[in-house]
């Protein structure tokens, strides 16, 4: 199973004009159980790209299928919106409920389950993103911490148990303790419940830690679609399109200036520690 | 809901565009009084002319002009077929017995339609070719004499320009909220108009907030830049009656009078 896009393009139109695409022929799958992450200058199109997959943008040219069901289908997007959870930028804007229950409960009701099963749901997901439902359920949204708040609302897609989950920036304006909660978050979904994450961001470095998959949007083409260690060798390649490589591979390229042998195709922080270790012992 | 623009307001560059806002408003306030000063229809032909000579020398298209009157189009509908039924008359064109169709009260029909297409026109050429900050601003000088009555025109004001410059912005955020419940499953287009107007509580809620959020940080973001009100504050784009602005009066008052002639001599 996986999501398949196949010559997709898009353009945005103003005025009854179409504008020039912001989406060019994008070709490519993405397999079950990756975790994606994607990058691309401001304007390369991440955003109008993440809406494509659960059908919030018309497929105009092109087709993508999520696992076999074509989003062309006006009777398929709904069906999608179950499978593909979509967690936007800053989240906690959509909070809406009266409590935070309610609010996670928002997704499983609009899928027609029964009470028992929303419940559960909720129940799991506040769990999942570490929101202790004994002590948030009965709170309003809107008192909790901004941190809490975003997780809060992680948790009103996630208790829709998606089998995708697609991020654009979840980490965009927490503190570092925050961002390694999202991570650590998103890294305990892929191991638990073998769910795919395909996220956007602008952190090189948490991309290189954790993604399996990156995917370079430039002018809404695809530039690079291969593992972050393929990806991050490209360093002039991708400061040439405003892009920069993580602070492990940096580091590398500057140790191979001056003569120190090592391979330039280290971006996990693990790795180098790993090369490093070696390197001593081979001291 | 992205294509609404706000207001109609076509930039250019032309003598009516140049002219000081205060001058326009002035203008079609003339021109109100013209157009309500009509007694016969023949005579809508001098607010008519008038309203030619300034599409003209605006340069803006024809188009614009029949779109804003679009929404009025039912209106003008009602108003023709009420004015058929209602309005006496000797000049029988055809008789259905319950119902008579006379030449007065064609004329009469007629005759308001017209006058109301040449108001909702003249108003929207006033829109057309004002930005609506300059517009607001040629409100506030306008009202200022009344702030001797302690008459709030430059508070008036500033509210006018910071909603106006707020729709945008609350348009992109309604988009993206509905966006975002969409993905939760939320449906917006099926179900009578009681459940779709309950199903609009997850996007008019966030909306609020947003914009309680935003009017706080504004208002701050006014203060911390020493914003004090409306008392001794200098402008950017300072309004200067000039010359034309002049020319424009008197040529709109001589139409005024030509109206006020033809009244006195028939």
């Amino acid at each position: 199973m996986s999501i398949e896009i196949n010559h997709l393009t898009f353009a945005y139109t103003q005025g009854g004009k179409k504008l020039e695409p912001t989406l060019n022929d994008l070709t490519f799958t993405i397999e079950e159980g990756h975790f994606l992450g994607i990058i691309g200058h401001t304007g390369s199109g991440k955003s109008t790209f993440i809406k494509h997959l659960n059908g919030l943008l018309p497929c105009e040219k092109g087709t993508v299928k999520v696992d076999g069901l074509d989003l062309s289908e006006k009777s398929e997007r709904k069906k999608v919106r179950a499978l593909v959870g979509v967690v936007f930028q800053y989240p906690e804007y959509q909070l809406f409920a009266e409590t935070v229950a309610e609010d996670v409960a928002f997704g499983p009701k609009n899928m027609k389950l029964d009470e028992e099963e929303i419940n559960a749901r909720v129940t799991e997901a506040m769990h999942l993103v570490g929101l202790d439902p004994d002590r948030f359920s009965s709170r309003s949204p809107f008192d909790l911490s901004g941190g809490e708040r975003r997780r809060a609302a992680i948790a009103g897609v996630l208790s829709m148990r998606p089998k995708y989950l697609v991020l654009d920036e979840p980490m965009a304006g927490l503190d570092p303790l925050g961002r390694r909660e999202i991570l650590a978050l998103l890294e305990k979904l892929r191991a638990e419940s073998g769910c795919t994450i395909i996220m956007i961001s602008h952190s090189m470095d948490d991309i290189a830690n954790h993604a399996t998959q990156v995917l370079v949007l430039e002018k809404g083409a695809v530039c690079m679609y291969d593992t972050p260690e393929n990806v991050f060798s490209h360093a002039e390649e991708l400061q040439s399109i405003g892009l920069s490589v993580p602070n492990v591979t940096q580091i590398c390229i500057e140790l191979n200036k001056r003569g120190v042998a090592i391979p330039s195709s280290i971006c996990k922080e693990d790795a180098f520690i790993e090369w490093f270790r070696e390197e001593k012992a081979h001291a | 809901m992205r294509d609404i623009t706000l207001g109609q307001f076509v930039a250019g560059n032309s003598v009516i565009h140049r002219l000081d806002p205060r001058t326009k408003i002035g203008m079609m306030i003339l021109y109100i009084a013209m157009t309500f000063l009509v007694k016969k229809i023949w005579f809508l032909s001098i607010p008519f002319a008038y309203l030619i000579i300034e599409l003209i020398l605006s340069g803006i298209s024809l188009r614009y002009i029949l779109n804003s009157l679009k929404p009025v189009r039912f209106l003008l509908i009602l108003m023709f077929i009420l004015n058929l039924f209602f309005t006496k008359g000797e000049d029988v064109w055809l008789d259905l017995g319950f119902w008579k169709l006379t030449g007065e009260a064609f004329l009469q029909s007629c005759f308001l339609t017209l006058r109301i297409i040449l108001l909702v026109a003249g108003a929207s050429m006033l829109t057309l070719t004002t930005s609506p900050i300059a517009l607001t601003d040629g409100l506030e000088k306008l009202l200022s004499p009344l702030k001797v009555f302690h008459f709030p025109a430059h508070e008036l004001a500033m509210m006018m320009t910071i909603a106006l410059r707020f729709v945008p912005t609350l348009m992109d955020e309604s988009d993206k909220i509905r966006n975002a419940q969409m993905s939760r499953g939320a449906d917006f287009e099926s179900g009578n108009i009681f459940k779709r107007g309950k199903s609009m509580i997850p996007i008019l809620i966030p909306l609020f907030v947003s914009s309680f959020r935003k009017a706080d940080e504004l208002a701050i973001a006014m203060e911390s830049r020493c914003y004090h009100g409306g008392e001794g504050r200098t402008r950017m784009h300072q309004l200067k009656f000039r010359l034309i602005d002049l020319y424009a009066i008197l040529i709109t008052l001589a139409f005024l009078a030509a109206m006020i002639v033809t009244l006195i001599l028939l």
